[in-house]
């Protein structure tokens, strides 16, 4: 097939960046996006220009690394994946796809698609574990039975792959979804309890200092997830954040 | 023979790892804040090695390309993670593990190495479920385990299909608690670019800042290299795609040996490629072989059908059907390792029963587990006189619930329902069990340079087993350097800071930026990928599932004439200052191309065939590998020489003291 | 004032409570205006009692106004940061794709029905005010229903609360729910709160355009 893409193109931090018209060919529908790009970069490399930087990885979607906004939604039209697990057979010849890098204040882009997500890590910083040492003289797996539901859940929000696209999808580019689905995974399991109040509110905190927007329950986090990850997560947040708020 | 002494403590095989603990030296906790030290890699083994010594009081820097450590590809670990729990009560023990591990490696792995990564195990998993790692449980409440190939019990515990990443994760938190506490200073998106020795030990590095394009210089009174395999070495394999062999081969040709770099693993259960513009292949895990069943069709003319879209799978009977593991190997049945089964499909494929339009696939077949489960849950929900339909239905949930997220990823990548029709797969590059050659304590052949995970070569022989690697990379980081590393720096705690102004650092400096330098001054004529593509290539079709001496030396002088080629013409765009991903890739495949062709020459001199390595000339009259102890018991360590064919061979005799040798049969 | 509103999940509250309270008042005052279809005596005799009984007067109505302020206030804080959040728009924004109208766009419903709130006290709260203590007519227990109907007479005034109401109509189907997420709540109970909220959201402002119309279409012809 035969598509025109219209891609963000920016130098680096500092300069102003515009959209670019691409038209490409012989794209076929077994190809994953983002080979649609290698195929891209390999003609712009072979004409001299310099080719579209992008954010990847483990292309398959696990790792959290590539982004993009592709037709104005994050990780493409497709549901449950991500932009390298989504395939060209989503799309129709003659296509135009749009294609931008994540939006967020707290993402600044670095270079054409590529966007700077350390706002994520500077919030797990903030408490996003169990303070335990590493010693290995820690009691026995199974001293502490969970229950498999409970166990199961801290699973479902221990999935976030932390790629951004709950912020990108946001219109008010809030984190939520992310900061709750990790708060969500310790506050589920007993081993977590212990710094349960400290957890919620330092995070949160640094949710905030980064400059992420307020949550609106739009809704639209969830949709966009690629793992899923359930609005209840960030109920789950607010109770515990009300819960520290009262408690602390 | 003597340059290599493997440091292996003496005394009885269960003790040796207890006696070293208690007979190395300490560095005491006011002294360990006097320390540096650079972790490269933020991977299971990186992670785990940072956030320990950060822990003990070490000052740690880490350094990753991505832009987070969580980010590392052991994230991409499906299966899980074996530990000698014996939680099941079925007959496993540490030394079952070690006797599985060494077994499965063909008899080509360190004794006192295996048996303490076995020792160490159970410790992972109750290490893991302090810090929130929700692995998998019963309905008890307690840890629930599956069974992988090699193995005769369950001991694989896992976090549905996602099992490396819960482990990443929870490495990464315990990395979150001493960033938060100041202990590790973390350089992402930041590139090793070479090692700098001072007096012959390794005192720092120099990196690249990937956004900025700057060459830093970072000092440390050690260096710990967790960098990951090599395996993109074949361009297309299940890594991810920045992963390299960049720093560990900047280690080697600065002394480090480099050691059995042939032993690489081809998994046998991976998405079949589909077209030339293929980037990467994706992994289905391992744990999909407890329930599914693998088959090829029994008459020729069926695959033909099949291949050319005229024959449905689901329309082949079960007496049409070929369950080759099943066939050849009773007593694993589709439970073989991984080498084995690899061959296996290459075997029936190569014979002419692939399946897919390329003729290299095979199926992995769920019906019959579905209806297994579907009869069983009817059973235990009490619904008598189920209908064919109901059963399906329940034992559909069943597998739904172990294996969902992989069946979704197929569909997503195959367009096919895998409920409905059988998976197509092919064995794929996966794994790579050569590395640096460490001693009994990690370090490599230079000082106070340590090496961790998949980057080192030690506990997997010449063929891995499922779930083993993250044990490996865990045991390595949180629980050996820890001990190990301390020895040596005990030695170190009255040398005070490290200079990055002295003339080792300035000389690393100018030949990182030199080189620089020369990559983007090539003639451009090509991209990186396309030399990247060649490479592999070459190294698919002659270094692959089956090796054979004509071959290997053609693929030496291929890949000697491809790298000159690489040097002469490759096309940069853009500049160095900055970002600059083809830079990036194009520094990760001028190395690769060097290791590609010391891979060859050690795949030419080991005249045997054992585990992943296959050399034709050397097989039984069934087609079973045929392995030469008398000639190559031993581990080639290779010293660099200038060019990596010059490359002169060592090698560290493995003594088998509690151990018998075997023949490997799975039959 | 500054310990609700410091982190985002306070101020989520903050809105979440606000809204419920407003919410409420909406029910309570919506059973009291249906009363001017069906039982205009009825209608006289609690206007009257709200007009002039203390509690109501001084203490409930102080209580609503301030609902009212800090939902406003808060809704505009919040619009502000969000936008702040994503400095640079994107080109093509499909925000349709994963979520409603009606939860993207509180804002607009928001204002469109605060506008409607500066009419309807120009319309009867200042009025009253100053029927009452600005003028100091005596107390009247009779009056209500006439000037009620009255104020429907111009079509104008009737479009203008029709329209209004179905903008609240589209506010109510996000925001009620949406609170309940908010303060944490979103359990085996929330799809019948879902469904209560859009029950909820369709009934009440329909009742109140029915209630405008009437009193459009029945003027009261002396």
């Amino acid at each position: 097939m035969n598509l025109t893409l219209k891609i963000w193109r920016q130098k680096d931090a500092q300069s102003k960046g515009q959209m670019v018209d691409y038209p490409i060919k012989g794209i076929e529908g077994d190809m994953s996006f983002l080979e649609m790009l290698d195929v891209l970069n390999e003609e712009l490399i072979n004409k001299g220009e310099e080719p579209v930087e992008f954010d990847h990885d483990c292309r398959e979607g696990i790792c959290g690394t590539c982004s993009l906004q592709i037709n104005g939604e994050p990780h493409g039209p497709d549901r449950l994946i991500t932009t390298c697990q989504l395939h060209m057979r989503k799309f129709n010849d003659g296509d135009t796809i749009v294609i931008e890098p994540f939006r967020a204040t707290a993402f600044p882009v670095i270079k054409d698609l590529i966007v700077d997500r350390s706002a994520f890590d500077r919030i797990q910083q903030a408490g996003g574990y169990i303070s335990v040492n590493t010693s290995g003289n820690t009691v026995d797996a199974n001293a502490i039975p969970i229950d498999k539901h409970t166990a199961d859940e801290a699973m479902d929000a221990a999935t976030c792959i932390g790629c951004g696209a709950c912020v990108a999808a946001c219109k008010n580019a809030s984190a939520m979804l992310f900061t709750s689905a990790k708060v969500s995974q310790f506050a589920l399991l007993p081993q977590g309890q212990v710094e349960a109040v400290d957890r919620v509110q330092n995070m949160v905190r640094q949710m905030d200092l980064e400059g992420f927007g307020n949550c609106t329950n739009t809704g639209a986090c969830e949709v966009e997830c690629p793992k899923g990850i359930s609005l209840e997560n960030i109920a789950r947040m607010n109770r515990e954040y009300l819960s520290a708020t009262v408690k602390g | 023979m003597g340059i290599l002494d493997s440091k292996v403590p003496s005394g009885p095989l269960a003790e040796k790892w207890t006696k070293h603990k208690n007979d190395i030296n300490l560095v005491n906790p006011a002294n360990k804040r006097n320390i540096d030290i650079i972790v490269v890699g933020t991977g299971l083994a990186g992670g785990a090695a940072a956030a320990t010594l950060a822990e003990l009081g070490y000052n740690v820097k880490t350094f990753c390309y991505q832009d987070s450590p969580r980010r590392a590809h052991s994230i991409a670990a499906q299966g899980g993670i074996n530990a000698a729990k014996n939680y099941q009560g079925d007959g496993d023990s540490p030394y079952r593990l070690f006797y599985d591990t060494i077994k499965g490696g063909d008899y080509r792995s360190r004794e006192a190495n295996v048996y303490r990564l076995a020792e160490e195990s159970a410790n992972i998993i109750d290490q893991c479920v302090a810090q929130g790692v929700p692995f998998a449980r019963e309905y008890g409440g307690l840890l629930d385990n599956r069974s992988f190939g090699g193995v005769l019990v369950s001991r694989t515990f896992y976090a549905k299909g996602q099992t490396g990443q819960q482990l990443l994760l929870g490495c990464y938190s315990a990395m979150n608690r001493q960033i938060n506490r100041g202990k590790i200073q973390p350089f992402n998106r930041h590139e090793m670019m070479d090692l700098v020795l001072v007096d012959g030990k390794a005192r720092g590095i120099i990196a690249r800042d990937l956004i900025t394009g700057e060459i830093e210089r970072h000092s440390a009174h050690a260096v710990v290299l967790a960098t990951g395999g090599y395996g993109n070495v074949f361009f297309l394999s299940t890594n991810a795609m920045g992963s390299n062999v960049t720093a560990a081969w900047r280690a080697h040709r600065k002394g480090a040996f480099f050691a059995n770099p042939c032993f690489t693993q081809i998994h046998p259960t991976c998405i079949p490629v589909s077209g030339d513009h293929q980037s990467k292949l994706t992994l289905m895990s391992e744990s999909l072989r407890n329930d599914g069943r693998i088959w090829v069709p029994k008459r020729l003319e069926d695959a033909q059908a099949i291949r050319e879209g005229k024959l449905k799978p689901t329309q082949l009977g079960e007496e049409e059907r070929d369950y080759y593991l099943e066939r050849r190997y009773p007593a694993f049945g589709n439970l073989v390792p991984r080498d084995v089964a690899s061959r296996a499909a290459k075997e029936r494929c190569d014979a002419g029963f692939g399946v897919n339009k390329t003729g290299e696939a095979v199926y992995l077949d769920f019906a019959a587990a579905i209806q297994r489960y579907g009869k069983e849950e009817a059973l235990t929900h009490g619904i008598k006189n189920a209908d064919a339909k109901e059963i399906t239905e329940l034992g559909r949930k069943v597998v739904e619930a172990k294996y969902g997220n992989l069946f979704q990823m197929y569909e997503k990548i195959v367009d096919e329902n895998p409920y409905e029709t059988p998976m197509m797969i092919y064995p794929a590059v996966h794994y790579t069990m050569g590395g640096l050659w460490v001693d009994y304590n990690l370090q490599t052949t230079i000082e106070g340079c340590y090496c961790a995970g998949e980057a080192n070569f030690s506990d997997h022989g010449a063929n891995r087993l499922g779930a083993s690697a993250l044990m490996q990379g865990l045991a390595d980081g949180y629980f050996v350097l820890s001990y190990t590393i301390g020895d040596y720096l005990s030695n170190d705690i009255r040398t005070g800071p490290i200079p990055t102004d002295s003339k080792e650092f300035d000389a690393a400096e100018t030949a990182v930026k030199e080189r620089l330098n020369k990559l983007m001054n090539g003639s451009g004529e090509h991209s990186v990928d396309y030399y990247h593509k060649k490479l592999g290539k070459i190294m698919w079709n002659k270094c692959g599932m089956a090796r054979n001496a004509k071959e290997l030396q053609e693929a030496i002088d291929e890949i000697s004439a491809l790298r000159a080629d690489f040097w002469d013409n490759v096309k940069i765009p853009g500049k160095a200052e900055g970002m600059n991903q083809e830079l990036e890739k194009a520094g990760r495949v001028a190395d690769f191309l060097e290791l590609g062709e010391l891979f060859a020459k050690d795949a030419l001199h080991r005249n045997e065939s054992c585990g992943g390595h296959f050399r034709e000339e050397y097989q039984t009259p069934e087609g079973e590998a045929l392995r030469d102890d008398k000639n190559f018991k031993y581990v080639a360590a290779w010293e660099f020489k200038g060019e990596p064919k010059d490359a002169v061979l060592h090698k560290e005799d493995l003594k088998y003291e509690n151990i018998e040798l075997k023949t490997r049969s799975y039959k | 004032m500054s310990g609700l509103t410091k982190s985002s999940i306070a101020r989520k509250v903050v809105m979440a409570l606000s809204g419920l309270f407003l919410v409420f008042f909406l029910g309570q005052h919506f059973v009291i205006n249906v009363t001017s279809v069906i039982a205009p005596d009825t209608f006289n005799s609690w206007s009257h009692f709200m007009g002039y009984n203390g509690l109501v007067q001084f203490i409930l109505q102080p209580i609503l106004i301030a609902g009212v302020i800090i939902h406003f206030v808060m809704g505009i804080v919040l619009e502000l940061q969000n936008n702040k959040a994503r400095a640079i728009k994107y080109k093509k924004y499909n925000g349709g794709a994963n979520a409603s109208w009606m939860s993207r766009n509180m804002i607009i419903t928001g204002l469109v029905v605060l506008a409607f709130l500066g009419l309807h006290m120009y319309d009867f709260w200042i009025h009253e005010m100053d029927y009452k203590y600005i003028s100091g007519n005596p107390e009247d227990p009779t009056r209500y229903l006439e000037e009620t109907i009255h104020k429907f007479e111009p079509i104008w005034r009737t479009l203008l609360y029709v329209i209004s109401f179905v903008l609240l109509a589209l506010h109510l189907w996000h925001g009620f729910a949406s609170s309940f997420q908010s303060m944490g709540v979103n359990n085996k109970y929330s799809p019948a709160i879902q469904t209560f909220t859009k029950i909820y959201a369709i009934v009440i402002p329909l009742g109140f355009i029915f209630i405008a119309l009437y009193h459009h279409f029945n003027p009261i012809t002396h």
